[in-house]
């Protein structure tokens, strides 16, 4: 993009940054109010002018949501499913979008429209019949509800395929010489080469399923099988006003994200490029 | 049956006929695991969905068949309209202005800038946090009395700062202001990658023919990241429809309605009123606003974006 081999800014680009600056502070501005709320004292919370430092610093609020609440439980139950639901995707995904990019059956075009046509229908028609479905099997508040409905998604289908038809077909012909079927050459050759499309839908997919809220909402009713966010929300139906604590909650919430989002932002970005979607 | 002259080419024949059904059960083994979930959870469900918002069912008795009663009832229900237009604006606020900020901020970054990583880093946090967490933070930033907002306001002297989610008239927009901040970086990112898109070639041929900064930004740059600008605008509306967790945790719709969306409402007339006949027909309006909204854009895009 720049040919310049000096490592030097010019004094423009200087500028920019500088006029950017507050922006920024806007932008992480929620992140460490959050963060310093998270350990005030109750009544440090209300006072003016308000504080970014805590004094004294009050590590106890951490401690009292994971008596008050949970939270240990709600955590794990978000690993599980957002972990679940990941590996099933790919799985299921990747096998779909195999036969849909390689194989020619009857009915694939049209079935392949279907996949297309649901990517369009908002998930909030789905969740009325999908909940009197779990409702009839019994499987309301169950670890099953909450992930295999998500487990088969059009669009980690349609994505992985759009990839697989970019793998050029003269690498497998070597392959079919040697007498490999079908199996072989989609554990063998065409999983190993799509990396980059199996680890953006895997981070796309755990995201969503970490944050999601409304699902989890509508099918569980039990604090042992109450994901991060639908914990958070019990929180705040119980605390409405302890700010403190509400804070210290979300903090637990956003952690893993930001964490595994700062060390593998790369990945994110080339994902959300990818693929378009991601975000909400 | 078969002729014994042509008994040759019709063992070949039926050896590709048998070569072409196991190859179909191949691909069958490949679709399956993913193709019988997808029926159970998505497929039919559609089906099913259509089929519920004709019904009047409360889970308790049998569902009742009443025809189009609910859509009937939807078009005169003051309260759906009401969420109806409240979704609208809250589009209307979101999506313009974040696009807007994102485009800005892509184009700052996409120079050779100190700190580049730091920047791109914070404007794109708020996208990978829970809306849940964040939604809490800003209600907690948005209280009337302690909040950071209004101590600022206060600090540079607006005496009578609005009460925000607890006002009818500022509460959509603390939502709206919210979300903003939440999005501008998914578009963002999306137009950074376009802006790496657009050849440099270009802009190297319009600077030799004299053309101003000003002029490559305006003819050559916003040209070429129109489809980029598209494809930005489609997924932002079709997500900002669909706006539910900001609205539950902040003001769970209230007060009076005023951040009532049309998700909020389908959520409080399935799961909690148990209407699910009426909930259905609801989300099957959302799904045709977003239907003829997308539509509509797609109609009217050969008369602004540019495909090379």
């Amino acid at each position: 993009m720049n040919k310049q081999s000096t490592p030097r800014y010019t004094l423009g680009n200087w500028l920019l940054a500088i006029f950017l600056v507050p922006t920024a502070i806007i932008m992480l501005m929620p992140f460490i109010w959050m963060l310093a709320t998270s350990l005030k004292s109750a009544g440090a919370v209300f006072e003016y002018p308000p504080t970014f430092i805590p004094n004294p610093v009050e590590w106890k609020n951490y401690q009292e949501i994971f008596q008050i609440l949970p939270f240990a439980r709600f955590f794990l139950n978000s690993l599980f499913v957002a972990s679940s639901v990941t590996i099933l995707q790919l799985i299921t995904c990747s096998m779909a979008a195999y036969a849909f990019a390689r194989l020619t059956f009857k009915g694939r075009d049209a079935l392949f429209i279907g996949y297309l046509g649901t990517l369009m229908i908002p998930g909030q028609v789905v969740i009325i019949p999908n909940f009197i479905l779990l409702r009839y099997l019994g499987w309301i508040d169950t670890y099953q509800a909450l992930i295999l409905p998500a487990a088969f998604s059009a669009f980690g289908t349609f994505l992985l395929r759009q990839y697989f038809l970019t793998i050029p077909k003269e690498l497998e012909d070597a392959a079919v010489v040697d007498g490999a079927n079908h199996y072989q050459i989609y554990a063998r050759i065409i999983l190993p080469l799509s990396g980059p499309a199996l680890s953006a839908l895997a981070i796309f997919t755990f995201l969503f399923n970490w944050n999601s809220f409304l699902y989890p909402l509508v099918v569980t009713n039990s604090s042992e099988m109450s994901t991060l966010t639908v914990g958070l929300n019990t929180l705040q139906g119980q605390y409405n006003t302890a700010w403190t604590l509400l804070m210290a909650g979300s903090v637990i919430a956003l952690i893993p994200v930001l964490t595994v989002f700062i060390f593998a932002q790369r990945y994110f970005i080339k994902g959300i490029t990818m693929t378009g979607i991601g975000g909400r | 049956m078969i002729p014994a002259s042509a008994n040759k080419s019709s063992r070949a024949q039926s050896a590709r006929k048998r070569a072409r059904r196991s190859s179909t059960l191949v691909a069958w083994s490949f679709l399956l695991p993913n193709l019988i979930g997808f029926a159970v959870f998505t497929f039919i469900p559609v089906v099913a969905a259509l089929l519920i918002s004709f019904t009047s069912w409360d889970l308790l008795s049998p569902p009742e068949w009443v025809g189009v009663d609910n859509y009937v009832r939807l078009a005169s229900d003051p309260l759906f309209h009401k969420v109806l237009m409240n979704t609208l604006l809250y589009v209307l606020g979101t999506v313009p202005f974040q696009m807007v900020f994102a485009l800005l901020i892509a184009l700052a970054l996409n120079q050779r800038i100190p700190g580049q990583t730091f920047f791109r880093t914070a404007y794109f946090m708020p996208v990978v946090a829970s809306t849940v967490a964040v939604a809490l933070v800003w209600r907690w930033i948005f209280h009337a009395d302690f909040g950071l907002l209004n101590s600022f306001l206060y600090f540079i002297g607006v005496n009578n700062p609005p009460n925000w989610l607890s006002s009818t008239r500022w509460a959509l927009p603390a939502i709206i202001i919210m979300s903003i901040w939440q999005q501008v970086g998914f578009s963002m990112v999306l137009f950074l990658a376009g802006l790496q898109g657009v050849p440099t070639t270009l802009h190297e041929a319009a600077k030799i023919d004299g053309a101003s900064s000003w002029q490559r930004f305006w003819f050559i740059t916003i040209p070429m990241l129109s489809s980029t600008t598209f494809f930005v605008l489609i997924i932002s509306i079709i997500n900002s429809f669909q706006v539910f967790d900001q609205a539950y945790i902040m003001t769970e719709g209230g007060p009076a309605n005023a951040t009532n969306t049309i998700v909020f409402n389908i959520y409080r007339y399935a799961f909690q009123f148990f209407q699910m006949g009426y909930a259905a027909a609801m989300a099957w309006v959302l799904f045709a606003v977003i239907f003829v909204v997308t539509l509509i854009q797609f109609r009217y895009q050969k008369q602004w974006v540019y495909y090379e």
